[in-house]
C-alpha cells in the first residue's frame, strides 16, 4: 500500500469551512459555555449569596464543562465513538492527507499534530512572552507604576500559568509527535485519535486560561497557592479549569508516547540503539503520566472548595493550606523535569551529528535520563523548606535534591565526551545546543544554593529562584526548543531556513539572555521578592539594566519570527533532504515526509550515531522486503 | 591526546587557584544576608562554602568546552568524521565517583551544620521545631501575624499586647511564632536572616539572635494577592535598655485595646473569609 493510494481530491474551500473545525469548535464551545452558564446557575440559585461571594463558581465551571464538550464535539471527536456505536465499520474518515485545511481538524497523521503542536504552542509562547516584556515596563521604576498593582499581579500570573502549561508540551509536542515515530520506525503513535485529542485540548486550555483577564485576572501566580486561589475572584476559576485541562492532556500524552515507545519500535531497534532523544521523551512520558494526574486531583478539591463550599484546603474549616502545597510541588517538581528532560534529548542527538562522532557514552546518558524520572519524585518538599514542615524532613530533602545532580551532571559528561576530539562545526542547531549546556550549567549549579537549607532561608522566594528556574527552563528548555527547531524544522515543513537571521537571532538571543537572567540572581541575594512591583529604589539601576536586556531579548523573538515568515512564505526555498548529513533514520526519509512515513516497516541494523565508523551500515533497511528479494 | 587533556587541566588548575580564593575573601564578605545576626552569620558562610565549592565544577565544564571548541574546531566545507570514540570506562566511573562524593560531602556537610549547629535555625521549622540554638537563653517569645496586607507583633511575655511595629533586643534569642489569619504569607527579614511562612492555622517557629543594632526590613514572600508587594516594614534592633523603654510605651498605648482583642493564641482561627483581590 503506498502513500499516493491514500490522497485525496482537494474539496471545494465552502467544504473546508462548514464542517468540522476549528470554526465550529469555537461556535459549538462558545455556546456550550453559554449553555452551561445558564445551567449552572439555575442549579446553584443563591449560590453566590451563600458563600458571602460576588460570583457564581458553579455556573462557571458547568459552562467551562459544556464549552469543552462543545469544543471537542465541533472538531468531530465524538464522530467515530458514535459512528462505531451505532454499527458502521471502522474508518480512515479523520487521516486527511492534503490541504492546508488538516491543520485546523481533528487529524490522526501524527505530523500534522506535531506542526499543529509547533504552532499553536508557539502562539500562546509569544502571549507568554508579551506578558513579560509588559512585567518589565513595570519594573523600570520602583514605585510610580504603569499597571495598578491587581493588573500587574494578573500578568505575572497569567505570563507563569501560560509558559509553564504551554512549555510542558513545547518540546514533547511539536517535536516527539513528529519524530518519534520516524526515528523507530512506526507509522503512527500507538492512540492516534488520543493524540489528536491531546493536542486540541491544549489551545482550549489556552483559551480558558485567557478568558481570566475578563474575569478580573488571578492573583495567585503559577502556583496557585491554595488559601489564596480559594479567596479569589472569578477570574480563578479560569486558571483551575485550564490547568485541569493541560492535565489531562498531559496524562494522555505521557501514556501515548510511552505505550509507543515501548510498544511499536521496528524490528531490530533494540533499547541499546535507540535514538537518545527517544530516551529523553520515554523519561518525560513517564513524568507526564505519573505527575500530571496528581494536578488534576489537587485542582479538583480547589473546584470542590470554591463552588461546593468544601474545605480541603481552609484551615479554619479543619483543612490544610499544606495538602496543597505538597500536592502541587509533588506534581510540580517533576514537571519541571519534563520541561528539562527532552531538552537533554534534543542537545544530546544534535552533539554527535556536529561533532562528527558517536554518542559518548550513551548507557550512561540513559542512566542519567532515568535518573532524573526516578529521583524527581522524591525531592518535592524543597519548595516548603520555610514553610513550617516538619523540620526533621530538611536533611532528607536536601540530600535527595543534591542526589539529582549527579545524574544531570552525566549529561554534561556525555556532552563533554562526544566534543572530545571531534570535528565540530558550528552551524545553528550546534550553537543552540552548546548555549544549553552553558545555560544548564549556570542554572543547574545555582540550584545547589536552593538546595542548602540555610542558603535557602534567603534564596526561596527571591529572585535568585526567579532567575534559576529561568536558566533551566528559558536557557535549558527554550534554547533545545530552537536548536531543535533550526535542526527538525526543515524536515517537518520542507523549506530551508535563512541561516543568516538564525544566525542573528541566537546571538542576540544569547547575550541578551544571560544579561537579563544573571543579574536576577544579584537581585535575589539583595532581597528582592518575586512578584512584586514594589522594591527597593537601591535596586532601580539593576531592574532597568534587566527590563533594556528583556527587551532585546524579546526583539531576537521577532527575528525568529521574522525568519519564519521569510522562509516559508516569500523565499520557500525546498530544503535539502539530510542537510546536516545526519545518520538518524528521520533523515533518510524524503523530504517532506511521505503521508505514510515508510512504505515498509524499516528493520534497524545499527545505532544512529555511527559517525567515523569504517563500513557502518545504515541505521536502517528502509525497504527490507526489497533487499531481501535482490539478494535471492 | 594526552596534550590536550594536560592543557585543560592546567588550565583549570590555575583558574581555579585564581578564583577560589577570590570568591572566599573578596566576593565572600559580601554574600547575602550578612552579619546582622547569628543566623544571617551562619547562612552566609554557608553561601561563601557553596559558592568556593561550586567554582571548580563551573570552571572545569566552561574549560573544557571553551577548550574543545577551539582546538577541535573543523573548517571547510567537507565534512569529516571524527574518531568513533564510544566512551572511556575510567572516566566514566571517575566521574561518577567524583560527582558522588562531592554531593554526599555537601549533604552531609548541609545536615551535620542544620542539626549541629542549627544553621536553618531562621528558617520556619513549624509548630514544634528540632534544629534548636544551643547555649542560649532564656528566650523571647515574639508573635508574627499576616494578614492582607498587613504585619502585627503580640508579646506574650509582656501581656500579650500588639504592635504594628517591630523590635527585639540586640543579643537575645528571639523564638518567633509566624501565624496568618486569612491566606499564605512569608515572613522575610532579610538582614536578620529569617524566612518562615505564615500558614493559617499553623505556628511556624523560627530563631534569631541579633548580633548589632540598627534597622532591618521585613518583606512578604509569598504571593498573598493584590497588595502583596506592599506587604513591607521596618523593624529595630535596640539594646536592652531602649527595648525596655519601648516596651513600656507600647503596652501602654496598647492597654485600651487589650480588652477587645482576644486571648493570645498560637495561632487563630478566624471565620471563612469573603472575596477579594
Amino acid at each position: 500500500m503506498t502513500s499516493a493510494a491514500f490522497e485525496r481530491e482537494r474539496r471545494p474551500l465552502w467544504q473546508g469551512v462548514i464542517g468540522f473545525n476549528l470554526l465550529s469548535a469555537l461556535v459549538l464551545g462558545i455556546g456550550g459555555f453559554f449553555l452551561g452558564t445558564w445551567i449552572g446557575g439555575q442549579i446553584a440559585v443563591g449560590h453566590d449569596y451563600l458563600l458571602g461571594t460576588n460570583q457564581n463558581d458553579v455556573g462557571l465551571f458547568m459552562g467551562y464543562l459544556f464549552g469543552t464538550i462543545g469544543w471537542l464535539a465541533g472538531l468531530g471527536f465524538f464522530n467515530y465513538p458514535l459512528a462505531r456505536m451505532a454499527g458502521r465499520p471502522p474508518s480512515h474518515r479523520h487521516h486527511e492527507f492534503a490541504g492546508i485545511g488538516r491543520y485546523f481538524r481533528l487529524c490522526t497523521d501524527h505530523k500534522v499534530v506535531g506542526i499543529q503542536y509547533f504552532f499553536g504552542v508557539g502562539i500562546f509562547f509569544f502571549i507568554g512572552g508579551l506578558n513579560a516584556m509588559l512585567m518589565r515596563t513595570e519594573l523600570l521604576r520602583p514605585v510610580e507604576h504603569p499597571f495598578p498593582a491587581g493588573q500587574y499581579i494578573s500578568l505575572v500570573s497569567l505570563h507563569g500559568t501560560m509558559m509553564i502549561m504551554m512549555t510542558s508540551a513545547f518540546i514533547v509536542g511539536p517535536f516527539a509527535n513528529f519524530l518519534v515515530p520516524l526515528m523507530i520506525g512506526s507509522r503512527r503513535l500507538a492512540f492516534p485519535r488520543i493524540e489528536s485529542l491531546t493536542f486540541w485540548l491544549t489551545p482550549l486550555s489556552g483559551l480558558v486560561l485567557m478568558s481570566a483577564i475578563a474575569r478580573g485576572g488571578l492573583p495567585t501566580g503559577w502556583t496557585g497557592y491554595a488559601p489564596l486561589a480559594d479567596q479569589a475572584r472569578a477570574g480563578m476559576d479560569a486558571y483551575i479549569f485550564a490547568f485541569i485541562l493541560i492535565g489531562i492532556s498531559l496524562t494522555l500524552l505521557g501514556m501515548n508516547l510511552l505505550t509507543t515507545i515501548v510498544t511499536m519500535r521496528a524490528p531490530g531497534l533494540t533499547w541499546a540503539r535507540l535514538p537518545i532523544f527517544v530516551w529523553g521523551i520515554l523519561s518525560t512520558a513517564i513524568l507526564m503520566a505519573l505527575a500530571a494526574p496528581v494536578l488534576v486531583a489537587a485542582q479538583l478539591m480547589t473546584v470542590m472548595d470554591r463552588a461546593a463550599n468544601t474545605g480541603y484546603y481552609l484551615a479554619s474549616q479543619g483543612g490544610s493550606p499544606y495538602l496543597y502545597e505538597n500536592l502541587w510541588w509533588f506534581f510540580g517538581h517533576p514537571e519541571v523535569y519534563i520541561l528539562a528532560l527532552p531538552g537533554f534529548g534534543i542537545v544530546l542527538e544534535i552533539l554527535p551529528v556536529f561533532a562528527r562522532k558517536p554518542l559518548w557514552g550513551y548507557r550512561l546518558a540513559v542512566a542519567g535520563m532515568l535518573g532524573v524520572t526516578l529521583l524527581s519524585f522524591m525531592v518535592w518538599q524543597h519548595h516548603l523548606f520555610v514553610s513550617g514542615m516538619n523540620s526533621s524532613l530538611r536533611p532528607f530533602y536536601m540530600f535527595t535534591t543534591e542526589l539529582i545532580s549527579i545524574p544531570t551532571g552525566f549529561i554534561f559528561l556525555n556532552g563533554m565526551g562526544t566534543l572530545w576530539r571531534g570535528r565540530i562545526r558550528f552551524s545553528v542547531p550546534m550553537l543552540f545546543a552548546l548555549a544549553f549546556f552553558f545555560n544548564f550549567l549556570i542554572g543547574g549549579l545555582s540550584g545547589i544554593f536552593l538546595s542548602d537549607v540555610a542558603s535557602d532561608v534567603t534564596t526561596h522566594g527571591s529572585y535568585f529562584v526567579m532567575a534559576h528556574f529561568h536558566y533551566t527552563i528559558m536557557g535549558g528548555l527554550v534554547f533545545a526548543f530552537f536548536a531543535g527547531t533550526y535542526y527538525w524544522l526543515p524536515k517537518m515543513l520542507g523549506f530551508a531556513l535563512n541561516e543568516r537571521l538564525a544566525k542573528i537571532h541566537f546571538w542576540l538571543m544569547f547575550v541578551f539572555f544571560n544579561l537579563t537572567f544573571f543579574p536576577l540572581f544579584a537581585a535575589g541575594f539583595l532581597g528582592m521578592p518575586r512578584r512584586v512591583s514594589t522594591y527597593a529604589p537601591g535596586l532601580q539601576g539593576l531592574n532597568d539594566f534587566v527590563s533594556a536586556s528583556a527587551f532585546v531579548l524579546g526583539f531576537s523573538m521577532l527575528v525568529f519570527i521574522a525568519n519564519l515568515v521569510y522562509s516559508l512564505v516569500f523565499a520557500r526555498v525546498p530544503a535539502v533532504e539530510n542537510p546536516w548529513e545526519s545518520k538518524g533514520l528521520e533523515w533518510q526519509l524524503p523530504t517532506p515526509v511521505p503521508v505514510l512515513d515508510f512504505e515498509r516497516i524499516p528493520v534497524f541494523n545499527t545505532t544512529p550515531y555511527e559517525y567515523g565508523v569504517p563500513g557502518a551500515p545504515p541505521v536502517a533497511t528502509l525497504a527490507p522486503g526489497a533487499v531481501a528479494a535482490a539478494g535471492r | 591526546m594526552k596534550g590536550h587533556a594536560f592543557r585543560i587541566v592546567a588550565i583549570w588548575l590555575v583558574l581555579t587557584v585564581i578564583a577560589v580564593p577570590l570568591v572566599v575573601l573578596v566576593l565572600g564578605p559580601h554574600l547575602p544576608p550578612g552579619r546582622f545576626s547569628v543566623e544571617a552569620k551562619d547562612q552566609t558562610s554557608a553561601n561563601t562554602v557553596l559558592t568556593a565549592l561550586l567554582m571548580p565544577i563551573v570552571l572545569l565544564v566552561l574549560v573544557f568546552f571553551g577548550y574543545s571548541l577551539v582546538a577541535f574546531r573543523h573548517r571547510g566545507p567537507a565534512i569529516e568524521d571524527g574518531p568513533p570514540i564510544r566512551g572511556h570506562g575510567p572516566t566514566q566511573l571517575t566521574w561518577v565517583l567524583a560527582t558522588g562524593a562531592i554531593v554526599t560531602a555537601l549533604a552531609v556537610w548541609g545536615s551535620y551544620t542544620l542539626v549541629e549547629t542549627a544553621r536553618g535555625a531562621g528558617g520556619g521549622q513549624g509548630p514544634s521545631p528540632t534544629d534548636l540554638p544551643k547555649g542560649h537563653s532564656p528566650r523571647l517569645n515574639i508573635q508574627v501575624i499576616a494578614q492582607q496586607w498587613e504585619w502585627t507583633f503580640r508579646f506574650p511575655s509582656y501581656g500579650g499586647f500588639e504592635t504594628r511595629q517591630l523590635a527585639l533586643p540586640v543579643h537575645q534569642l528571639v523564638e518567633f511564632h509566624v501565624t496568618s489569619l486569612d491566606i499564605t504569607h512569608s515572613f522575610w527579614a532579610y538582614r536578620l536572616g529569617v524566612k518562615a511562612d505564615a500558614v493559617p492555622g499553623v505556628d511556624n517557629v523560627a530563631f534569631v539572635t541579633a548580633r548589632k543594632t540598627g534597622s532591618f526590613t521585613i518583606r512578604c514572600a509569598e504571593l498573598c494577592g493584590l497588595w502583596h508587594g506592599h506587604m513591607y516594614r521596618t523593624g529595630y534592633v535596640m539594646s536592652r535598655s531602649d527595648f525596655n523603654t519601648w516596651v513600656a510605651q507600647q503596652r501602654k498605648a496598647d492597654a485600651a485595646n487589650l480588652k477587645d482583642l482576644g486571648p493570645y493564641r498560637r495561632s487563630y482561627y478566624p471565620q471563612p473569609f469573603h472575596r477579594a483581590g
